[in-house]
């Protein structure tokens, strides 16, 4: 039979190969490429201010004539839009995960599963406009010295995007609870509100608290919701109905106006970069550290 | 008579730590139909994936020894694995057609060796097809989906496959293992007829299959090979007492 | 009361609480939706899509906005594409369990999780000033390449570790090669899947705001881009613009520009999902 000729097919393959090699370096370049331009700028940056002031000083006003760079004021901005949203989002999606795991049909769960995927799918400048223009003036008529950027608007609605996530993830976990452990206590009586938060949760928790963290460190890099809606003036406070700024915010603010490039004030944005990164960072690796420790138990 | 086409020494295999083949030995005949019996996980499905490298594709598979086709070791650096499997090729336990139409299962093929002449293809296909006895039942539409047959036909489809890219060997794992009693008599003859023009070497459970269609058999207990020789010879008179105990069933 | 009927009325209580926790993100979308429909519909005319922005809400369009959209998604998907797919199928079919390979899957994996906006700086530093690019649609959409990318290598794994390992030891048994195998067989079955979850990936970046204003997206832009090195903008940065504008009259415009974006989201996030549940029909094992 007539083959063809197999010396440049096996060169074909071999480049073929190595194409598709260099594809997925791609991957490790971009972690590279973040790391090195973070840290270049950063680096500049703790040249002209002290990293002990960056960390503990309690006011951050780097555009204004009286420069204060502590990262506190932000970093508490952060911290309490993102504590407000996982507050909104774990009761709701954990409850959500248990209705869906031990209650809910097959099909209602493939009904339902589609339409949570396209809340998630919501651009965040929508949730942006909602936590402004809707959820906050509705807040008002509660609270009527809540002032027009807050970070409770910001932090429901955040925690309202967040929902499917922590729904998701939280399932994922509590389906991988094998069913004999189910079953032994189904056979003693138990119903299935008892099964659920007495054996399943338990059983389930490190999958669940893997969700969470997960949950917390999208909550912190969100940007758009809080650029909206929380305002742009960094507090070293936790006072959730009065304007903050957060990490993502301040970047956001400063790449909007008309900052040179390459002055201190410029820099400012890559050392909030870098914090931001280290955060998420050690957040997630909690988290896959948690997830596959559960994973192995349950194999 | 010509020489052995296949010769194996002492071949071993392992998966990770485990040994599962322990130094076999053995000579395949040219157009003789080989039989390779023993009860299960004794090796055998792992034995002639060796024959033709596929066993490569297993992350922690490993082996030493010799396979020698026409006295070349199929397992030397030199060896151009893809040609390999062209000249012996295999056909699955369970029937593992491509989910396309019955034309682009056979095609395929020849399409990877650079065969795109029309004609061609549908000389070869209705050939092949013929040798294994499926052309009159899909004769009227070849473009159907494979996976809309039955069993036997999904699995003499697969036999029709490794005939159309003319290989000299072809080694059937357990073929009729998955199909009902019916395709299985047909693929039985279809070995049968086979044997004129390829060699054949064929595993089963099945010891009544293996005493019906072949010219040789080895039987395998536990990664070793107890004993090989004529079929007719292993039925009715095997030297070993744990080959008469498989055979009379006593186990397996 | 006993034991027994207090713990069956919790029992029901919960499922009812279940139930309310799980469509109560629904509900909220649909109270939004409404909400966008009912400010943003009255702008919703043809000149809404073919105007500039202006410093007068009602003269206010879209047109910028959309056509920079189309431009920056031309380039992320030209790039992303190609290149996600392409490491999607080295590292499912291709690569060996060594070092290496863990490094990078680690490296996808973590990448997933970081935050939009720090693509965003890094877009900034890397395209916009050492690559010189400025604030050009090309910088833009490198960008969004590069966030877009481990999504599509994800999915595109998930694809092909869907096709049962029974074709490819068929393929390999008629003596073709690997990248054979993956042309011929693999891929066609796996493009349903792979399709979906480009789409998906891709609707998320039509979305993006936080990196494109990171790397100078400009948020007033009256005018057509040329070329890939012209400024630009996009939907959800005019969105933003117009949200963060004092005057009120500019809310409605929001709204009617957030009627577009989600409509288009929407969209494409049906038409992945419906991709999905047919190709999942389609193919039996």
């Amino acid at each position: 039979m007539q083959q063809k000729k197999r010396i440049p097919l096996k060169l074909k393959e071999f480049l073929i190969e190595k194409g598709l090699f260099f594809c997925s370096l791609l991957s490790v370049f971009t972690t590279f490429g973040i790391v090195l331009v973070l840290s270049f700028e950063t680096f500049e940056f703790f040249k002209e201010v002290p990293i002990l002031k960056f960390l503990t000083d309690t006011q951050w006003t780097p555009l204004f004539v009286n420069k204060h760079f502590g990262i506190l004021p932000l970093l508490c901005g952060t911290f309490l839009t993102s504590l407000i949203a996982i507050g909104v989002a774990a009761p709701i999606g954990l409850v959500s995960a248990v209705y869906l795991s031990e209650y809910a049909s097959l099909k209602t769960r493939n009904i339902v599963k589609p339409l949570m995927e396209i809340l998630a799918a919501v651009p965040t400048v929508v949730y942006g406009y909602f936590a402004l223009l809707f959820v906050t003036p509705l807040l008002k008529k509660i609270i009527p010295n809540l002032s027009g950027f807050n970070s409770l608007s910001s932090g429901i609605v955040m925690g309202i995007m967040i929902i499917p996530l922590v729904s998701s993830l939280s399932e994922d976990a509590m389906r991988a609870v094998p069913m004999g452990l189910r079953e032994g206590a189904y056979a003693v009586g138990s119903n299935r509100l008892q099964v659920a938060l007495r054996i399943v949760l338990p059983a389930a928790s490190s999958g669940i608290t893997a969700a969470f963290i997960l949950a917390v460190s999208r909550a912190i890099g969100e940007t758009m919701i809080v650029a909206i809606a929380a305002g742009q003036q960094p507090r070293f406070t936790l006072n959730p109905f009065v304007p903050i700024e957060t990490i993502t915010a301040y970047i956001v603010q400063v790449s909007l106006g008309d900052t040179p490039y390459g002055t201190l004030e410029y820099r400012t944005i890559f050392a909030c970069g870098m914090a931001l990164f280290i955060l998420t960072f050690i957040l997630n690796i909690f988290s896959f550290k948690l997830k596959k420790r559960f994973q192995e138990v349950y194999e | 008579m010509q020489g052995p086409i296949l010769k194996v020494r002492e071949l071993r295999a392992f998966y990770g730590k485990k040994e599962v083949l322990k130094g076999i030995s053995l000579d395949i005949l040219p157009n003789s139909v080989t039989a390779i019996i023993g009860p299960s996980g004794c090796g055998k499905s792992t034995f002639i994936r060796c024959l033709n490298r596929i066993n490569d594709l297993i992350l922690d598979f490993r082996m030493e020894g010799k396979v020698l086709y026409h006295d070349n070791d199929i397992y030397a650096n030199a060896i151009d694995v893809v040609e390999l499997r062209r000249r012996i090729g295999m056909v699955f336990q369970k029937p593992n057609p491509f989910p396309k139409s019955i034309y682009e299962n056979i095609a395929y093929g020849l399409k990877i060796y650079g065969l795109n002449g029309k004609q061609q293809l549908d000389e070869i296909v209705e050939n092949s097809l013929k040798k294994s006895a499926l052309w009159e039942e899909v004769k009227d539409n070849l473009k159907q989906n494979a996976l809309t047959l039955s069993g036997g036909q999904q699995q003499r489809l697969c036999i029709a496959r490794a005939l159309a890219v003319e290989p000299e060997v072809i080694l059937l794992d357990e073929p009729c293992s998955a199909i009902d009693p019916i395709s299985t008599a047909k693929i039985e003859e279809l070995i049968y007829q086979l044997k004129q023009n390829y060699t054949i070497i064929i595993v089963t459970h099945n010891m009544q299959q293996a005493a019906r269609v072949s010219d040789y058999t080895g039987f395998f207990l536990l990664g070793e090979l107890i004993e090989f020789g004529k079929t007719e010879e292993i039925f009715k008179a095997p030297k070993d007492k744990r080959t008469e105990d498989y055979i009379t069933g006593r186990f397996g | 009361m006993n034991r027994r009927v207090i713990n069956r009325r919790l029992d029901r209580c919960f499922k009812t609480l279940g139930a309310i926790s799980t469509i109560f993100g629904l509900l909220v979308l649909l109270i939004l939706i409404v909400d966008v429909l009912i400010d943003g519909i009255p702008r919703l005319k043809w000149d809404f899509f073919m105007s500039f922005p202006s410093r007068k809400p009602e003269a206010a369009g879209i047109l910028s906005a959309w056509v920079g959209t189309l431009w920056v998604m031309a380039v992320t998907a030209l790039i992303a594409l190609p290149l996600g797919i392409g490491a999607g199928i080295y590292l499912e079919e291709y690569a060996k369990k060594n070092r290496l390979t863990n490094f990078i899957e680690i490296n996808i994996a973590n990448l997933a999780g970081v935050p939009s906006v720090i693509y965003g700086l890094l877009g900034l530093g890397l395209f916009v000033r050492f690559f010189k690019l400025e604030r050009s649609i090309i910088a833009g959409g490198f960008t969004l390449a590069l966030l877009t990318l481990p999504v599509i290598i994800l999915s595109t794994r998930e694809a092909l570790r869907a096709i049962p390992f029974s074709i490819r030891e068929a393929s390999y048994a008629l003596g073709a090669t690997k990248w054979q195998t993956v042309r011929y067989q693999i891929l066609p079955c796996a493009l349903g899947n792979i399709l979906t979850g480009i789409i998906l990936a891709l609707s998320r970046a039509i979305g993006e705001t936080a990196p494109l204003i990171t790397i100078g997206a400009l948020t007033y832009i009256a005018f057509l881009p040329r070329s890939l090195l012209d400024p630009f903008t996009v939907l959800p940065i005019q969105i933003f613009n117009w949200i963060s504008r004092p005057q009120k009259g500019f809310f409605a415009n929001a709204a009617a520009g957030i009627i577009v974006l989600l409509f288009l989201t929407l969209v494409m996030n049906t038409i992945a999902i419906v991709l999905r549940q047919r190709y999942q029909k389609k193919v039996r094992w």
